[in-house]
């Protein structure tokens, strides 16, 4: 075991957590791009259950992502959530949501080597088709013949990527203020593989979208890890300005086109609409304690170890119980905890269930066991501590930070005292190790 | 259910029970593991 650092935290370990960014992109037209719905070459058979840019931002877990909705609205909102939409506008507190034609605006602003054309040519040699509204709008061009690092898939992938983590930072840095050239890194921390044969996944995606934004000043690099890598960067995030290596980082993430579609197949079985066609993005401020911003508790960073193996419930007794007992703490002493917030009308109609749901009830269940809740109290863990699930499937996007900006507008108001941000990653499907992974970082109301 | 002598494919789920926790079971019962994943459905 590693030495725990007990009673009050120093001056010298703060940092806050200034402001979170959240945004959506509407792609209906590039789920066919999806890797599902390309290896089954489905874009006929989901075309009829695409959703219009409408139907979308009418959707209630949506208008949660953006801050117009609480979460806790959802458990008020008759399912299916698709069926009954509500007021929908385009911007929220925390976000924004582009529709398609703005998106392919900003990936061909984001395309510096000029790879995407849209002005109607035919696909060939290896270029991939995109589509507009259904018709063919033109294509991706590859950027080399033989390297498949650089095939226009893998590049398209990580230009929806690039462009819809640079539409988060703006978003961060146009709602707080901040100057664009006064950002010292720019941390990535999505699950693309940006690099050529020689260097696939390379990186520093983060330093790309700095630049994308403005951010003249700034340096960056990638923190990866699963679905797990925003809060890994977090936890970097918030070591680096405590230390006074920079005032202020920013993490960021682009979305996942590969799992665009990913789970279609159930839901045409379901005869639901494809949920799966939008892409994602996130952007986190920070700085050093002040002006009320929520700080992070860097002596309660929960890691999931190496020795701890991959059983569930050895994962959430490091990332839970661990981090809380350093302090002295129950887990009911949590007001409320951010797991993976995967929408559960996207994972049922394919079999995977509720994934926060599931997560509570386990969470719940680790309370039951030390004794700090009856039995009979476990279904209620859930609503008393948890959240439903209102995240786009888009992986690393999900876990927990979809919560942050309200979590930090809970922190600032006093409605809550302490939230916890866990986050999984599921290191086995690299074929590397049968480790999964995970990381957690308590939050608590900040100085003024 | 009886598994000795059985060959099992053990297929896991990350936020269930892990690939390898399966197959670690059905050995201990006494059957052999021919294929062992643990799959991310999300």
């Amino acid at each position: 075991m590693g030495r725990n650092v007990r009673g009050p935290v120093p001056e010298l370990m703060s940092a806050a957590v200034h402001s979170c960014s959240l945004v959506l992109a509407h792609a209906p037209d590039l789920v066919r791009h999806g890797s599902k719905p390309t290896r089954e070459d489905a874009a006929e058979q989901i075309a009829p259950r695409l959703r219009t840019f409408e139907e979308a931002l009418g959707y209630p877990p949506h208008q949660v992502f953006l801050g117009n909705l609480r979460p806790e609205a959802l458990w008020e909102i008759e399912r299916p959530w698709w069926g009954h939409p509500v007021e929908a506008p385009r911007e929220g507190p925390f976000g924004v949501f582009v529709d398609e034609e703005e998106l392919y605006r900003r990936l061909e602003a984001a395309d510096q080597f000029q790879l995407l054309r849209l002005d109607g040519r035919e696909a060939a040699d290896g270029s991939l088709p995109i589509y507009r509204n259904g018709d063919r709008a033109g294509v991706m061009l590859r950027a080399h013949d033989l390297d498949e690092s650089l095939s226009a898939s893998v590049l398209l992938e990580n230009l929806a990527c690039k462009a819809t983590g640079a539409l988060a930072l703006e978003h961060l840095l146009a709602r707080t203020g901040f100057p664009a050239d006064e950002l010292q890194y720019v941390i990535g921390s999505g699950e693309e593989a940006v690099g050529d044969r020689y260097q696939r996944g390379g990186g520093n995606l983060g330093k790309a979208i700095a630049e994308q934004a403005g951010c003249v000043n700034a340096s960056g690099s990638d923190v990866k890890a699963f679905c797990a890598g925003p809060i890994h960067a977090l936890v970097v995030a918030g070591s680096l300005v405590s230390a006074g290596v920079y005032d202020h980082v920013a993490v960021v993430a682009g979305g996942s086109l590969a799992k665009l579609g990913m789970k279609f197949a159930g839901a045409l079985r379901h005869d639901v609409p494809v949920l799966e066609d939008v892409l994602a993005g996130l952007a986190i401020l920070v700085g050093p304690p002040g002006d009320g911003a929520p700080t992070f508790r860097l002596d309660a960073v929960g890691r999931h170890r190496v020795g701890s193996g991959s059983a569930q419930q050895a994962v959430l007794e490091d990332l839970v119980v661990e981090p809380l007992e350093r302090l002295g703490r129950k887990i009911t002493d949590v007001e409320r905890f951010a797991t993976e917030l995967h929408d559960p009308e996207i994972t049922e109609p394919a079999g995977a269930g509720n994934v926060p749901q599931r997560n509570y009830k386990l969470m719940g269940a680790l309370a039951v066991r030390r004794g700090e809740i009856p039995r009979d109290q476990l279904d209620a863990f859930e609503r008393e501590h948890g959240l439903p699930g209102f995240s786009p499937t888009q992986g690393h996007v999900a876990s927990a930070v979809p919560w942050l900006p309200h979590g930090l507008e809970a922190l600032r108001t006093g409605e809550i005292g302490s939230t916890m941000l866990v986050a999984k990653g599921s290191l086995f499907l690299g074929r590397m190790t049968e480790l999964a992974d995970g990381m957690s970082i308590l939050l608590e109301p900040g100085k003024e | 259910m009886k598994l000795d002598g059985k060959k099992v494919i053990a297929l896991g789920e990350r936020d269930g029970v892990p690939g390898p926790a399966i197959a670690e079971c059905v050995r201990s019962a006494g059957a052999e593991p021919v294929f062992v994943e643990t799959e991310c459905f999300v």
